[in-house]
């Protein structure tokens, strides 16, 4: 059993209105519940919006903080699902639908096995 | 031992490819596992490493042993792979094929694993440095191991394209072959050879896959023409020009066989259609006698099946045939297609027919500025300059 990332890719400006909000919503929810029901449910969450984000950084010893985040792109990661799956296709069926529900491109990336820590 | 004597042609060379495949199996059955039929495997491996060294061995001037490794069929009282064997490269196949490598990845993996060329030979056939085809494999291994891709034929509901994957990277490795993107030579037969080899392979392992069938259909009836594709001098001889007393019988007969399977079993794809297109020019005996209504009609039908500007371009030159260069030209000029050298060219070659020299010279420029292998440039230029001189 591996672990495996997905990450929906939003891309910076206006988020959708209430109603498109809705239906990604209801997509989402019956989407997670078919996770859980799988067994391949680890974690799942939405992130607020980049503005939001504080980057704290060691330089020298010294802590700095700044505000605004990391990279700054034309997207920006939106939410992420960490999924239990046996390979990258079952994965892949799980993003397949992660990327009908949110209309966005969602990239999968297998964890390190944690033995390997 | 009687099979591989019988395929390898030699006791000798069965004897040693019996030891490679032993070797072979005491090195990775302790990883891997046994395989659900021993016998078997041991026979497959050690027929594909027979061959495998047979090709190596077969110098590009013993044609009879090239030859044999193209039409090289199924006897008819030699045993069909076990079944599990069969699915062992089936499941390798498509694990090769898999869309979360990338296409380069796909098709050095598909030879290497499927076909029988080394890393080296790989690598000249596609013309990259050996240590970088090495990385590329290696990396290509590690990906499937890390982010777990499975080792599996793909579930019914995915086969589809997973299986129009499988045979694009045959037919990239086959046009590759062809039509060589750089460098002296036109075609480069191993690449060919091998395309052919991994076709019938597909076919073997998925006889009831009329687009299979379609492919390998194609690339025999394309492999016939080869020897008369290039003149003595290595020109480009273009298929209206070539000697037809040069192309290969027999292998134009089993292309239009396989042709005629796939309209018995009438689920069209691009490849029957694009194989039944090369079995019209296949059927006649000069470029005069070629049935380009026919043609014209199956490149309708490809048209609706796969609707791309080179499809509409191919398209258009039996337009030209049936109707006239100012017709076809004018569906050419519509096309946006400025950095196909093929567009420039067949641009030029209408203009030239219609009497328009100056604009047909410098189509051909354009055509040369972009042509991808020297004798297709030194053919455009022979043209440019017939152009120009009268």
């Amino acid at each position: 059993m591996k672990q495996y990332l997905l990450s929906i890719y939003q891309p910076d400006g206006p988020i959708p209105s209430a109603d498109v909000l809705e239906k990604v919503g209801r997509e989402l929810h019956a989407l997670n519940e078919d996770i859980k029901a799988a067994g391949s449910w680890v974690f799942t969450g939405g992130l607020h919006d980049p503005a939001s984000a504080t980057v704290v950084r060691v330089r020298d010893g010294e802590v700095l903080t700044t505000d605004g985040p990391y990279v700054e792109g034309k997207e920006h990661l939106g939410g992420l699902w960490v999924v239990n799956a046996p390979d990258l296709d079952v994965a892949l069926g799980w993003a397949e639908r992660a990327s009908r529900a949110t209309t966005l491109p969602i990239e999968v990336r297998p964890f390190h096995d944690r033995a390997e820590y | 031992m009687a099979v591989l004597t019988r395929v390898l042609g030699s006791i000798d060379a069965a004897e040693d490819a019996v030891q490679e495949a032993f070797a072979a199996a005491l090195r990775t059955w302790p990883q891997t596992g046994m395989p659900p039929s021993p016998p078997g495997w041991v026979i497959t491996t050690a027929r594909n490493s027979g061959i495998d060294r047979l090709r190596r061995e077969a110098t590009r001037e013993d044609r009879q042993a090239r030859a044999a490794l193209l039409h090289a069929q199924r006897q008819p009282d030699e045993p069909t792979e076990e079944g599990p064997v069969r699915d062992d490269r089936l499941r390798l196949l498509f694990t090769c094929c898999h869309p979360a490598l990338s296409p380069a990845a796909q098709v050095a993996l598909t030879v290497r694993l499927l076909g029988g060329l080394t890393t080296a030979e790989i690598a000249r056939a596609f013309l990259v440095p050996e240590a970088t085809m090495a990385q590329r494999l290696v990396r290509a291994k590690a990906k499937i191991r890390d982010a777990g891709i499975p080792y599996r034929v793909p579930r019914p509901a995915d086969l589809p394209d997973r299986l129009r994957a499988v045979l694009a990277v045959v037919y990239l490795v086959y046009n590759e072959g062809w039509s060589a993107s750089s460098g002296a030579a036109l075609v480069r037969e191993d690449l060919c050879a091998e395309a052919i080899r991994l076709g019938r392979l597909l076919v073997e392992l998925m006889p009831d896959e009329p687009e299979a069938v379609g492919l390998l259909a194609m690339m025999l009836l394309l492999e016939s023409r080869r020897a008369a594709r290039t003149s003595p001098g290595g020109d480009l001889v273009l298929l209206a020009e070539q000697d037809r007393g040069r192309w290969d019988a027999a292998l134009v007969a089993e292309g239009q066989q396989l042709v005629r399977r796939c309209l018995r079993r009438d689920r069209p794809g691009p490849y029957q259609v694009q194989a039944a297109i090369n079995a019209v020019h296949s059927d006649a005996a000069t470029a005069a006698d070629t049935d380009w209504r026919q043609v014209l009609a199956l490149y309708d039908q490809l048209l609706v099946l796969s609707p791309t500007p080179v499809v509409m371009l191919h398209r258009a030159v039996a337009v030209a045939e049936v109707e006239g260069p100012a017709p076809a030209l004018e569906l050419v000029d519509h096309l946006d297609l400025g950095n196909y050298h093929v567009f420039h060219a067949v641009r030029a070659d209408l203009l030239r027919r219609l009497g328009r020299r100056q604009e047909a010279a410098a189509a051909y420029d354009a055509a040369v500025a972009l042509a991808g292998n020297a004798p297709e440039r030194a053919f455009l230029e022979r043209r440019r300059a017939e152009v120009d001189a009268r």
